[in-house]
C-alpha cells in the first residue's frame, strides 16, 4: 500500500516538475546560450583543420572537451539531444495538463455567462436610451448575431441581457504551436534514422551508383545509377556565375527511366531520393594541342598531346611530357587557375619543369628558352558535384511548419471574446451597459467595446431621425 | 532620377524626421511633431519609390530581380518596414514620443546601407528562388517589429526609473502599461514573422541544397533569436516576470537580431559559408 502511494507520489512529482513554465524558460534559455558555442567553434571540421586553426595547446584542450561534450559536433551531442528531449517532454506534459481545463471551456453546449462579472469590469460603457428594452432588443439582436458566432438573450426582471461570444476555439492555438514543435522534432528524428545525406562527383559522360555519406567515410549504394550526360556553366558579363546545369539521366536495370536538367534550386527527385546541383569542378582535359614557337625564327608548330606521353618537339629540339594537371595551380603564392605541368627534356642538359597556365598563354616566354611552349587548345571536361539526400521525415517537418504558422497567428491575433449588453428599463427610458472580455489583447477588446457602444448609440439616433 | 539618388535623399528625410520627433518630445511642442509625422510619411513615400524604381532598373539592366538580394537592399527594405509599422502604431496609439525612439533606427539602417555597395548585381544561382523573396520579406518584417519593441522597451525602462513621475520629459510618454502592452504586441508580430522567415529559409535551403537545416552560424543565430523571444513569451506567464524583466529580454532579443544580421560574418569558420557551387 505505502509503496503504491509512494510511487504515485513520485510520478506526481515528476509530472508536476514537467508542467512548470519555469522549466520551459530555463530550457529555452539554455538552448539559446549553448547554441552559441557551435557558432564560435566551427563544427564538423577535420582534426588537421582544427590543429591548424587553434595551434597545439588550444587544440589539445578543445579536443579533450570534444571527447566528453562533442563540442566539434555539438548539435548532435548527447547533452544537446537531452535538452531537446527535455523540451519535448515539457511541451507534451504541460500541454496535456492545461488541455484538460481548456477542453472544458471550449466544449460546452451552452456557454455560461455571469452578468455580475461583466458589471464589475472597469472599462464597460453605459448610456441611456429613450426607448423601451423590448424595442431595443429588436434593434440590437441582428447587429450582434452578424459579428458574433453565438448569441442569446435572457430576460431579466426589468429588461434583458444579450450575451454573445466568438472564437472560443482559438484557445486551442497554443496547442497547435506546441504540436508543431513536436512534429518538427519528430520529422527530423525520422530523417536522421531513415534518411541519409551524401554527395557524389560525376564526370561528364559517366555515371555513378555509390555516393559518399557526409561526415563519415562510408559509402551508400543506390538502387539506380545517375548518369551525367553534360555539365555546363554560364557567366554574367561581370564574370559572376549565372547558372550551373547538369543533364542527368536516371538508369535503372540498364534502362534510362528519367531524364532531367537540374540547376541550383531545381533538383531531381526519384523514388524518394533528391539530387541537387551542389558544386562542380574541372577534370584534366583528355586532349591537348600544344604550340611550340621557335624564338629565333618565330616559326610555330602545333602538336597533339596526352598526359604522360612524351611528344617529340619540332626541329629535333628534344621531347616534352605533360606530367600533371591542376585546376588551381599556384605561382609565387597566387592562384593562377587551371594549368598543366610538364617536363622539357633537351638533347643536352638537365630536364626543366615547365608550367603552362591556361589563362596566360604567353607565360612560358618568361623562361627565355629557345622554344616557347603554350597550350593552343584543349577540350574542357567538367565533373558535376551532386548532393544526394533522402529524408522521409521532411513532410512531417513541413506539416509542423504549416501548423506553427497557423498556430502562432491564431494565438497572437485571435482571441476568445465575450460580450454582454444589459438593458434595464427605467420608466420609459432604458439604461444600456456594454461590456466584454477576451482572453488576449485586453486593450484591443477595450477599444472594440468603445466602438460598439458608440455604434449602438448612433443606431438609435439614426432611427430617431428617420421618424 | 535613379533609385540611388532617391534612396540617399530618403536617408536624409528620415534623419530629419527623427530629429523633429526628438525635438517635439524634448521641447514638448506640437508643431514639430506634426511636421515630423509628415516628414516621416514623405520619407516612406521616397523609400517606396526607391524600392520600386530599383526593381524596374534591374529589369532594364536585363538582370531583373526583386531588390532583396544583398545587404544594401535588405537594409533599405528594413527601414521601409520599420516606418510602415511605426506609422500604424502612431495612428493607433496617438503618441509621437515613440517616434523619437523608433525613427532613428530607420535612419541608422539607411545610413549604414549607404556605406555599402549599392550597384545592382545579377543573382548568383543559389539566390534564384521565389523562396528567397518570401524569406527576406518575412524576416525583415519580423526584425522591424522587434526593432520597434526594442524602442518601446527602452522607453518602458526609462519610464520606470522615474518612480515619482517627476521628470517633465516623460510627461508625454504613454503609460508604462501601454508601453508594456505595445512591446508585447510588437513581439508577437515579430515572432510570427521570424517564424515564417526561418521556415521559408528552411524550405529554400531544402530546395537548393537538399537539407532544410544545417546548423550554419546564420541559421543557428536566427534560431537563438527565436529561442530568446520564445523565452520571453513564456516568461510573461510566470509571476514576477512582468515589466522590467520582459523589457530586458526584449532588448537582449534585439541584440540577437542585430548579431544574426551583422555579427555572424565576424565569426570564425573553417569553410566560407554561402559561397555556393565554388
Ligand atoms: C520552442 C518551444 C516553444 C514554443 C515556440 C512555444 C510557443 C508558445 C507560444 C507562441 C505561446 C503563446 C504565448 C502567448 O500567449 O503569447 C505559448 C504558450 C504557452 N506555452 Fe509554449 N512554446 C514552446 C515550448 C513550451 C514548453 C516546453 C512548454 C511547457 C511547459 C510550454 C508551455 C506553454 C504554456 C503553458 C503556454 C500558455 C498557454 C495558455 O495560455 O494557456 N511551451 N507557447
Amino acid at each position: 500500500m505505502t509503496n503504491k502511494t509512494n510511487s504515485s507520489d513520485a510520478v506526481n512529482r515528476v509530472w508536476k516538475f514537467f508542467t512548470s513554465v519555469k522549466l520551459t524558460v530555463v530550457i529555452l534559455l539554455s538552448l539559446a546560450v549553448t547554441s552559441i558555442i557551435g557558432t564560435v567553434i566551427p563544427q564538423s571540421g577535420t582534426a588537421s583543420e582544427y590543429f591548424h586553426k587553434y595551434g597545439e595547446l588550444r587544440y589539445k584542450i578543445l579536443s579533450f572537451l570534444d571527447s566528453i561534450f562533442d563540442i566539434f559536433d555539438m548539435y548532435h551531442s548527447w547533452w544537446f539531444q537531452i535538452l531537446l528531449l527535455l523540451l519535448t517532454i515539457n511541451i507534451i506534459i504541460c500541454s496535456i495538463d492545461r488541455m484538460k481545463a481548456t477542453w472544458k471551456i471550449i466544449f460546452v453546449k451552452i456557454p455560461r455567462f455571469n452578468v455580475s462579472r461583466f458589471r464589475r469590469l472597469e472599462d464597460k460603457k453605459e448610456f441611456s436610451d429613450k426607448r423601451t428594452p423590448d424595442e431595443l432588443k429588436q434593434i440590437y439582436k441582428p447587429v450582434l448575431s452578424r459579428s458574433y458566432g453565438y448569441s442569446r438573450i435572457e430576460q431579466t426582471d426589468s429588461g434583458f441581457c444579450l450575451f454573445a461570444e466568438k472564437w472560443r476555439w482559438t484557445r486551442l492555438g497554443v496547442y497547435i504551436v506546441h504540436l508543431s514543435i513536436i512534429l518538427m522534432l519528430l520529422g527530423s528524428l525520422i530523417g536522421s534514422i531513415f534518411g541519409f545525406e551524401g554527395f557524389v562527383n560525376i564526370p561528364e559522360g559517366e555515371s555513378a551508383k555509390k555516393i559518399n555519406l557526409r561526415n563519415t567515410t562510408e559509402m551508400h549504394l543506390l538502387d539506380f545509377e545517375i548518369k551525367c550526360e553534360d555539365f555546363s556553366l554560364s557567366f554574367y558579363d561581370s564574370g559572376a556565375p549565372k547558372e550551373y546545369r547538369s543533364s542527368l539521366v536516371i538508369i535503372e536495370n540498364g534502362k534510362p527511366v528519367l531524364k532531367k536538367d537540374i540547376i541550383v534550386n531545381d533538383p531531381l527527385r526519384y523514388k524518394g531520393i533528391n539530387i541537387f546541383q551542389s558544386s562542380y569542378g574541372t577534370l584534366a582535359p583528355s586532349e591537348v594541342t600544344l604550340s611550340f614557337t621557335i624564338r629565333e625564327t618565330g616559326m610555330e608548330y602545333k602538336k597533339k598531346a596526352v598526359i604522360n606521353k612524351p611528344v617529340d618537339m619540332p626541329e629535333g629540339l628534344g621531347t616534352f611530357l605533360i606530367k600533371d594537371y591542376s585546376s588551381s595551380a599556384g605561382f609565387k603564392g597566387h592562384n593562377i587557375g587551371e594549368a598543366f605541368m610538364g617536363i622539357l627534356t633537351k638533347k643536352t642538359g638537365n630536364p626543366v619543369n615547365i608550367m603552362l597556365p591556361l589563362r596566360f598563354p604567353s607565360f612560358d616566354k618568361m623562361r627565355k628558352g629557345d622554344v616557347i611552349i603554350a597550350v593552343a587548345s584543349h577540350n574542357h571536361r567538367y565533373y558535376t558535384g551532386l548532393q544526394v539526400t533522402k529524408d522521409p521525415g521532411v513532410w512531417v517537418v513541413y506539416s509542423g511548419f504549416i501548423l506553427m504558422i497557423i498556430g502562432c497567428f491564431v494565438t497572437f491575433f485571435m482571441s476568445h471574446q465575450r460580450l454582454c449588453i444589459e438593458v434595464t428599463g427605467n420608466g420609459n427610458h432604458s439604461m444600456v451597459m456594454v461590456a466584454g472580455t477576451s482572453n488576449k489583447n485586453k486593450i484591443g477588446m477595450q477599444r472594440k467595446i468603445e466602438i460598439l457602444s458608440e455604434k449602438l448609440e448612433k443606431l438609435i439616433q439614426s432611427n430617431e431621425e428617420k421618424e | 532620377m535613379n533609385s540611388s539618388i532617391i534612396l540617399s535623399v530618403t536617408t536624409f528625410v528620415y534623419g530629419l524626421a527623427a530629429f523633429l520627433y526628438i525635438v517635439s518630445w524634448v521641447f514638448k511642442k506640437e508643431a514639430p511633431g506634426k511636421l515630423a509625422l509628415w516628414t516621416a510619411v514623405l520619407g516612406l513615400a521616397g523609400n517606396t519609390a526607391g524600392i520600386i524604381l530599383r526593381w524596374i532598373e534591374s529589369y532594364r539592366l536585363g538582370i531583373g530581380h526583386a531588390p532583396l538580394s544583398n545587404l544594401y537592399e535588405s537594409l533599405v527594405f528594413f527601414s521601409w518596414t520599420i516606418l510602415l509599422i511605426y506609422l500604424f502604431v502612431e495612428r493607433k496609439y496617438k503618441n509621437r514620443t515613440i517616434g523619437a525612439f523608433v525613427t532613428p533606427l530607420a535612419f541608422f539602417a539607411m545610413a549604414y546601407a549607404s556605406l555599402h555597395n549599392n550597384s545592382i548585381q545579377p543573382l548568383i544561382p543559389a539566390l534564384k528562388s521565389n523562396w528567397l523573396i518570401a524569406h527576406v520579406i518575412t524576416c525583415f518584417i519580423g526584425y522591424a517589429a522587434f526593432a520597434i519593441a526594442f524602442g518601446t522597451s527602452c522607453m518602458y525602462l526609462i519610464k520606470k526609473r522615474d518612480t515619482e513621475g517627476k521628470s517633465p520629459l516623460l510627461k508625454k510618454f504613454p503609460t508604462a502599461n501601454i508601453l508594456d502592452e505595445l512591446t508585447y504586441q510588437m513581439i508577437m508580430l515579430g515572432f510570427l514573422f521570424l517564424s515564417i522567415g526561418i521556415i521559408t529559409g528552411a524550405v529554400w535551403a531544402n530546395s537548393a541544397w537538399g537539407r532544410y537545416w544545417g546548423w550554419d552560424p546564420k541559421e543557428t543565430w536566427s534560431l537563438i533569436t527565436w529561442f530568446v523571444y520564445a523565452t520571453l513569451l513564456h516568461a510573461k506567464m510566470m509571476r514576477g516576470w512582468h515589466g522590467k524583466r520582459i523589457a530586458y529580454l526584449s532588448i537582449a532579443g534585439f541584440a540577437a537580431v542585430l548579431f544574426t544580421y551583422f555579427g555572424v560574418n565576424l565569426l570564425p569558420g573553417l569553410h566560407s559559408y554561402g559561397a555556393m557551387g565554388q
